[in-house]
């Protein structure tokens, strides 16, 4: 269980403002359905494929195949050392 | 739900308008543009309707206004575009004025297209007898000489030879250069040989009085002896148009006639000149005020036109018309109608009555600049039923979010923004633009579709983390490498174990060291596939419950519970299910686990343990494995399986079963009804128009479709049902386009980068430079037309086939007529577009 408490609640936390908080502070005027139905969708839609790609990665089943070169540039590149040995 | 949600409640209305205030007021109704009219004069044909000459005289005047239009532009004046300030019909009183304007102005364009042709012509004859006395100078020169040789000799020797030769004739003229050769050849032929030709080309083109074009002309002097013959060459001058033009034979003769012809020819320039000016003039003045008569009398026609819809009632002396109009319109109308009677002073006011129909009224969906170009995708469809819910208020979001899942890509999501964005910030000045052609009218009409779709695919672009092709470090990689020097040394390729490697998530979309992997594909075609699932499942759900407020807004509850809950069960009992069980497997199975039936070796296929949940099999898991996810398993889904099969005939039978019971009923109630005169005035109440279709029952009123055969209600349901079993499976697997398409971009991406941007920035030196100018520029070229616009439209048409087909079919019916309402922006902008 690769999962942390942070990104979970930091994004439903922002998607769940621009889809519940934000259409109830929508300025009433001859859009205001029309607006809040856009703000709504747009956060479900967001929201849940933020959450398939963090899923989908939370618990890998396979590990990615690298070439040496590429090992190499991780290690230079990315602070992540080999190991010497 | 106020706008869009559902189409416009709308009113058939009687008008009754006074005959001296009804230009006025279709005037005003013409402005306001909600009120669409229908014809009460079906039967009458076009030339018998009341105001067929007031809409000659309007074809006249426009007549007269595209000749002068024709003369303004050929004279190359720019006529001024009219974007603010639209001018309104005219009164009766400024239609004499403008009839006056246009009569004069026509005339006086003629009688100056006239004259300038006469005096063009005047002096094309001029410069043509110029031409003529400076050209045959030489020929008369040498002619003077044989004349004198002969004159000489005659004198001195013999009387009787010199009277026999006599004097030579000639006759002098223009002739057009490429008729030369056969009237060369004629004349040889009709004098036996004995005509002598001269002849020279003029350098300069003359121009054509009648057309403008320019024509070359030969100069031609033709000696012969004899009257008889002088006769004839005359004639073949005439048979081939040659102008011919008196020409002195003595010296002195000729130069004061050139003197004469140049003078005249000053003078008529003059005069051509002033004529030129003042037809300028007159030009400029009337362009100032063209596109404001034309707009004037676009609208005159267009409310004679609608006039002649009208019904004349002798008896009270008004016009009736019926209208269909928003009811939320219906004081807007009114006050045009007052409008349109005050302005003639007329006492007896104009007026309006709803009345109440049977008839379906028009579909209005009330629209702004951003959701029409979303309404126009779903209209393309089919426009739809009455009061029916209308799809175009969700695919304002999920349509560019669709498109996004296939098109996603930081950078060519940021290209689109750019372009949406300018057509947006701009659009004001760019919707003055009027011949950018078919395809940029659709881009425009789009450019709200286009930003959204930009900036989705800029969200998305991030969660795939792709960027041209390329990923962006930005929260650090959660996958780390255990291996140390000497095992990488000696391994070419490495694969990093899940259960050490990985520490965490990454936060927000896909983690770099994907992109670098040799097995990416397998990893994010598992992703995209259940992606994929995931949202066309719900986007049909979506689609079925919108059915129930369909079915609540008709009366039709008995359809709720015999229609939408098996087709709900079925779809969330099956495919529902299939989504779980994706979510389960993410969830469940992972590499750090020491219970190893759900380590990643054992973790089944989703698609397999689908497969055999329908099919009642059993697959062999392998050693230490088990078959099912959880416990229990099995039997939840023979259950869920079975009560999905029930639904089928739920779906098959309820609904005709219910209307064959609800008949009985009704007969029975008739059968009541006889005895009691109370009921049978509740029957005969006039129902409320509605819009559902006229071949479906209404399960919740008393006033249904009786004569409607079982048979056929069974046949209907039948196709209905095995429409929806079908559609679900087919339509669930239609989703995985999403994947599909967005498998294939990622991989155009790639190939672009490795085989045309990577190989410049591999050169080196001078060259190198120069060849990575050349082939990023390539590069460019190929991103913007391949990967943006020929991807971008596949992505969009799949788009649309999902909302179209996938999500519609779930609960629209799009039987529907357009509202078309009569006004007079809508007939100005299409006649701009012809």
């Amino acid at each position: 269980m690769g999962a942390a408490f942070f990104p979970v609640l930091f994004f439903t936390a922002l998607w769940g403002g621009v889809g519940i908080a934000m259409p109830i502070m929508t300025p009433k005027g001859p859009h205001q359905n029309l607006i809040r139905c856009i703000l709504m969708l747009t956060a479900a839609c967001c929201w849940l494929f933020w959450l398939c790609c963090y899923m989908a990665q939370m618990n890998p089943l396979i590990g990615p195949k690298l070439k040496r070169d590429v090992v190499a540039m991780i290690g230079r590149s990315w602070n992540n050392p080999i190991v010497a040995g | 739900m106020g706008d869009m949600f559902r189409s416009e409640e709308m009113a058939l209305c009687q008008m009754f308008i006074q005959p001296e205030a009804a230009y006025t007021s279709v005037s005003e109704l013409g402005e306001t543009g909600c009120v669409q009219f229908r014809d009460l004069n079906v039967n009458v044909n076009a030339f018998q309707r009341k105001f067929v000459t007031e809409v000659r005289r309007c074809d006249e005047l426009e007549r007269k206004i595209r000749y002068i239009e024709t003369e303004i532009k050929k004279d190359g004046i720019v006529l001024p575009d009219i974007q603010d300030d639209i001018p309104r019909a005219p009164n009766p009183r400024e239609i004499i004025d403008l009839e006056a304007h246009l009569e004069k102005t026509e005339s006086e364009m003629i009688e100056l297209a006239q004259n300038e042709v006469n005096m063009k012509s005047n002096y094309l004859e001029l410069t043509e007898l110029r031409k003529v006395l400076e050209n045959t100078q030489g020929f008369f020169s040498d002619q003077e000489v044989l004349n004198l040789d002969s004159s000489n000799r005659a004198g001195g020797d013999n009387d009787a030879a010199a009277q026999h030769r006599g004097r030579l004739g000639f006759v002098a003229g223009v002739i057009n250069r490429e008729r030369v050769f056969a009237f060369e050849r004629m004349l040889w032929r009709i004098s036996r040989g004995n005509v002598f030709l001269k002849r020279s080309d003029l350098d300069e083109p003359l121009n054509d009085p009648a057309t403008g074009h320019p024509i070359y002309k030969t100069v031609f002097v033709a000696f012969f002896q004899g009257e008889q013959l002088k006769n004839r060459i005359k004639k073949v001058c005439t048979g081939f148009h040659a102008s011919l033009y008196p020409c002195p034979s003595s010296h002195n003769e000729r130069e004061e006639m050139v003197r004469n012809v140049r003078t005249r020819l000053e003078d008529l320039k003059l005069v051509l000149s002033q004529t030129e000016d003042h037809r300028s003039r007159v030009l400029a003045t009337v362009s100032k005020n063209l596109p404001s008569w034309s707009i004037m009398v676009k609208k005159m026609k267009a409310i004679y036109h609608t006039l002649n819809l009208f019904n004349m009632d002798v008896t009270k002396k008004c016009l009736i018309g019926e209208c269909w109009v928003p009811t939320n319109d219906l004081p807007v109308v009114q006050k045009a109608l007052s409008d349109g009677s005050a302005a003639v002073g007329s006492t007896i006011p104009s007026f309006l009555n709803v009345i109440d129909t049977n008839e379906q009224p028009p579909t209005f969906n009330r629209t702004n600049k951003f959701t029409r170009g979303f309404q126009n995708l779903i209209d393309a469809y089919g426009v739809a039923s009455y009061r029916e819910c209308n799809p175009a208020l969700y695919t304002c979001i999920t349509f560019p979010f669709l498109f996004a899942v296939m098109f996603g890509d930081l950078g060519h999501g940021l290209i689109l923004v750019l372009f949406g964005a300018w057509m947006v910030l701009c659009e004001r000045k760019l919707a003055r633009i009027r011949n950018g052609g078919e395809i940029w009218n659709i881009f425009f009409g789009g450019r709200y579709i286009i930003l959204l779709m930009g900036l989705f695919a800029m969200y998305t672009g991030l969660v795939y983390n792709d960027v041209f092709s390329k990923s962006m470090n930005l929260f650090g990689s959660r996958w780390f490498n255990n291996y140390n020097t000497t095992t990488v040394l000696t391994n070419p390729n490495l694969q990093l174990p899940p259960n050490s490697s990985a520490v965490g998530v990454y936060p927000f979309g896909m983690d770099p060291v994907w992109q670098l992997a040799d097995n990416k594909i397998i990893f994010l075609n598992s992703f995209k596939m259940k992606l994929s699932i995931i949202f066309g499942v719900l986007h049909m759900v979506f689609g079925v419950c919108m059915s129930v407020v369909n079915f609540t807004h008709f009366k039709r509850y008995a359809s709720i519970f015999l229609e939408f809950v098996p087709q709900i069960l079925f779809l969330l009992l099956l495919f529902g299910y299939m989504v779980f069980m994706m979510f389960f497997k993410w969830f469940s199975y992972n590499a750090r686990t020491s219970f190893q039936p759900e380590t990643p070796g054992c973790a089944p296929s989703v698609l397999i343990m689908f497969i055999n949940m329908m099919l009642f099999k059993n697959t062999e898991p392998p050693k230490g494995c088990n078959e099912f996810m959880f416990e229990s398993q099995p039997q939840l889904q023979k259950a869920f399986v079975l009560i999905a099969l029930c639904c089928i005939p739920w779906m098959l039978l309820g609904k005709p079963l219910y209307i064959k019971f609800t008949r009985k009923n009704k007969a029975h109630a008739n059968h009541n009804g006889q005895l009691t005169g109370n009921i049978e005035l509740a029957e005969g109440e006039t129902p409320l128009p509605t819009g559902f279709s006229g071949n479906e029952e209404n399960a919740g009123g008393a006033h249904g479709h009786d004569d409607e055969p079982m048979s056929e209600i069974y046949i209907h349901q039948a196709i209905h049902t095995i429409e929806y079993v079908l559609s679900t499976i087919s339509h669930t697997a239609s989703y995985l386009r999403l994947w599909a398409l967005s498998l294939a971009h990622a991989q155009l991406s790639e190939v672009l980068w490795q085989m045309v941007l990577s190989l410049g920035l591999k050169m080196s030196g001078v060259g190198g430079a120069i060849g990575l100018f050349i082939i990023f520029g390539a590069w460019c070229l190929f991103t913007l037309a391949i990967l943006v616009l020929m991807e971008g439209l596949s992505a969009f048409l799949h788009t649309l086939r999902l909302h179209w087909v996938e999500f519609m079919s779930k609960f629209y019916e799009g039987m529907g007529y357009a509202f078309q309402p009569f006004s007079f922006k809508a007939i100005l902008d299409g006649e701009e577009e012809e």
